[in-house]
């Protein structure tokens, strides 16, 4: 086992922004996720601390002999600074709940970000796989393969009629959550979302913007993920979702070409101007810049701003949030002078590329 | 604008998709935390709308006299009363859903549709998961006897404990199986790290 410096990481990209994926340029990232608990302990909020901490070591032991990770990255996450469980957040590699919750817990990382495993989460074990673009098939086929070898190693929780049982019964069963997270600020503009949302919930998927400090979605971006659990397989819960995000991105695209059509300039003008505050900004805000990376991404599919790559925005989405800032600059910052910081790395990896070099940084 | 929760001012205003419908919320930082804390990005379903649903499915058609001998229903391995589970909305051990069953699967019926899992089961033999959640009362039990002070009580449940432990995972019923040395059948625990799987 051995542990990356948190610092490094900070530095790269991660697989599930690398913007390359099918149907990359609306659908960022697919990820499942898998509850599993073992049937010798509480569940975690019946735990002592003694059960937490031998909780994390039977997982510990069982995924030190997994051959296929012994190069897994581990971190405690109950003594690591506050900062980097921020950190992790930010990447979406650990949950809010395992950040904030007391007591043992930890979590399992590979190099390439791909796929992490928390434990002591709501659940003893929380898996999940992250891949970039629409491809959820072999992201099921490499967490169905983690399962398995973890189920030769320990004894998880399993009900004949009820499947894998869970803290909480909205995830018994299959203990499967399938998330694809979208871009789709097209349909924000048209105010088209509301009414996607509403059918997608009589279709029984869940629908969350990701949080900013904002009244709309961090970025525009969206998490379409599976409501039930239980009653049917994870092929079918899987099928279920996928089938429906050719049809959200259709009206994505839609929804773009109507823009275009019907008010270019507008949108050319919101584009650019966008483009040029994040440039030139001397003070800016992590929810601006959200708001604002927004309109560049969508600008560059369009053909209205021209040598940038959606790559470079999507890693400009992570290093401007607050955490990955201070991690890049190496100094603890408050919220103006964070403000100021962002401004500057914005500056930097936006107007550098005018005179070459900057493009290949990472 | 006033965060809904206290007298401080509202800077996180926060879209909740979950709903039928968009919901506007606007609290300060501090309640902001406590609200995303509660309801984390990727989990649809949060326990006080179980407890709401359990609360009326439960008070329907029973009466007080038999909720309250239901209620003090424990659970025999983790001690969790139905009392608690109804109030809180979270399980307390495994166990619990073989102990609470009847009253669970109209819950399960309402959440998801269906009481019966078809996806994904444990590949290779299933293991004795009684004999697992056994090692939860055991645990309690330890922790209380030393507690107690009772050292002689609590050195038996400590070999008890470990017997279970050392059994191998596959080890099916039959409780006889687990004092033998492990066959040739069942894997030993020192075999599982090398398996041949990758
Ligand atoms: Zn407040
Ligand atoms: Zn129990």
């Amino acid at each position: 086992m051995i542990s990356i410096k948190l610092d490094e990481l900070a530095t790269r990209c991660g697989e599930w922004l690398r913007g390359q994926g099918p149907q990359s340029e609306i659908v960022i990232s697919s990820r499942i996720r898998l509850a599993r608990n073992l049937a010798s302990f509480p569940f975690i909020r019946r735990c002592s601390d003694s059960d937490r901490v031998a909780i994390d070591k039977t997982f510990r032991e069982a995924i030190g002999s997994v051959p296929a990770w012994k190069d897994l990255a581990y971190y405690n996450v109950a003594e690591l600074p506050q900062i980097d469980r921020q950190f992790l957040v930010e990447r979406q590699l650990i949950s809010r709940e395992l950040c904030e919750a007391q007591g043992a817990r930890s979590v399992f990382l590979d190099a390439q970000e791909t796929y992490s495993l928390m434990i002591n989460e709501e659940d003893h074990l929380r898996m999940q796989v992250m891949h970039s673009g629409l491809d959820l098939e072999s992201a099921w086929d490499q967490i169905s393969q983690m399962d398995d070898w973890l189920a030769d190693r320990v004894s998880f929780a399993f009900h004949n009629r009820l499947g894998y049982l869970t803290a909480c019964p909205t995830n018994v069963g299959t203990g499967m959550r399938v998330s694809v997270m979208l871009h789709l600020p097209a349909l924000v503009i048209t105010q088209q979302i509301e009414k996607v949302f509403r059918s997608l919930a009589k279709m029984g998927l869940a629908v969350r913007g990701l949080y900013g400090e904002g009244s709309q979605a961090m970025g525009d971006f969206y998490q379409i993920s599976n409501q039930i659990t239980l009653g049917r397989s994870e092929e079918d819960l899987i099928k279920q979702v996928a089938e429906v995000i050719p049809v959200i991105i259709d009206y994505e695209n839609q929804s773009r070409a109507f823009l275009i059509k019907e008010s270019r300039k507008d949108l050319h003008d919101r584009v650019s101007r966008a483009f040029g505050i994040l440039c030139t900004a001397q003070t800016i805000s992590s929810e601006e810049t959200l708001h604002l990376l927004s309109s560049v991404r969508m600008g560059i599919y369009l053909g209205l701003i021209k040598d940038l790559e959606i790559p470079t925005i999507n890693k400009l989405f992570i290093h401007t949030q607050p955490a990955h800032l201070q991690k890049l600059r190496g100094v603890p910052l408050e919220t103006a002078d964070r403000n100021v910081e962002r401004a500057i790395y914005l500056q930097d990896h936006l107007r550098r590329r005018d005179n070459g070099g900057a493009m290949g940084q990472n | 604008m006033k965060c809904q929760q206290c007298e401080k001012p509202a800077t996180f205003h926060i879209t909740e998709l979950t709903g039928s419908a968009p919901q506007e919320l606007h609290f300060c930082e501090g309640c902001a935390k406590t609200y995303l804390l509660q309801n984390d990005g990727s989990e649809p379903g949060d326990s006080s709308e179980i407890v709401k649903v359990l609360g009326g499915q439960v008070k329907l058609g029973k009466a007080a006299e038999e909720l309250a001998k239901l209620d003090q229903r424990a659970c025999p391995k983790c001690g969790m009363t139905f009392y608690e589970f109804r109030n809180q909305g979270r399980l307390g051990c495994p166990h619990d859903y073989s102990f609470f069953e009847r009253e669970l699967v109209p819950l399960i019926m309402n959440i998801h549709g269906e009481a019966k899992h078809v996806g994904k089961r444990p590949r290779g033999e299933a293991p004795d998961i009684d004999a697992q959640t056994e090692l939860i009362r055991l645990r309690k039990e330890l922790d209380e006897a030393v507690k107690k002070e009772k050292y002689e009580r609590a050195s038996q449940l400590r070999d008890e404990i470990r017997l279970i432990q050392q059994r191998p995972l596959a080890a099916a019923g039959d409780k006889s199986a687990a004092d033998l040395p492990p066959q040739s059948s069942a894997p030993n625990e020192g075999e599982t790290g090398s398996s041949a799987e990758d």
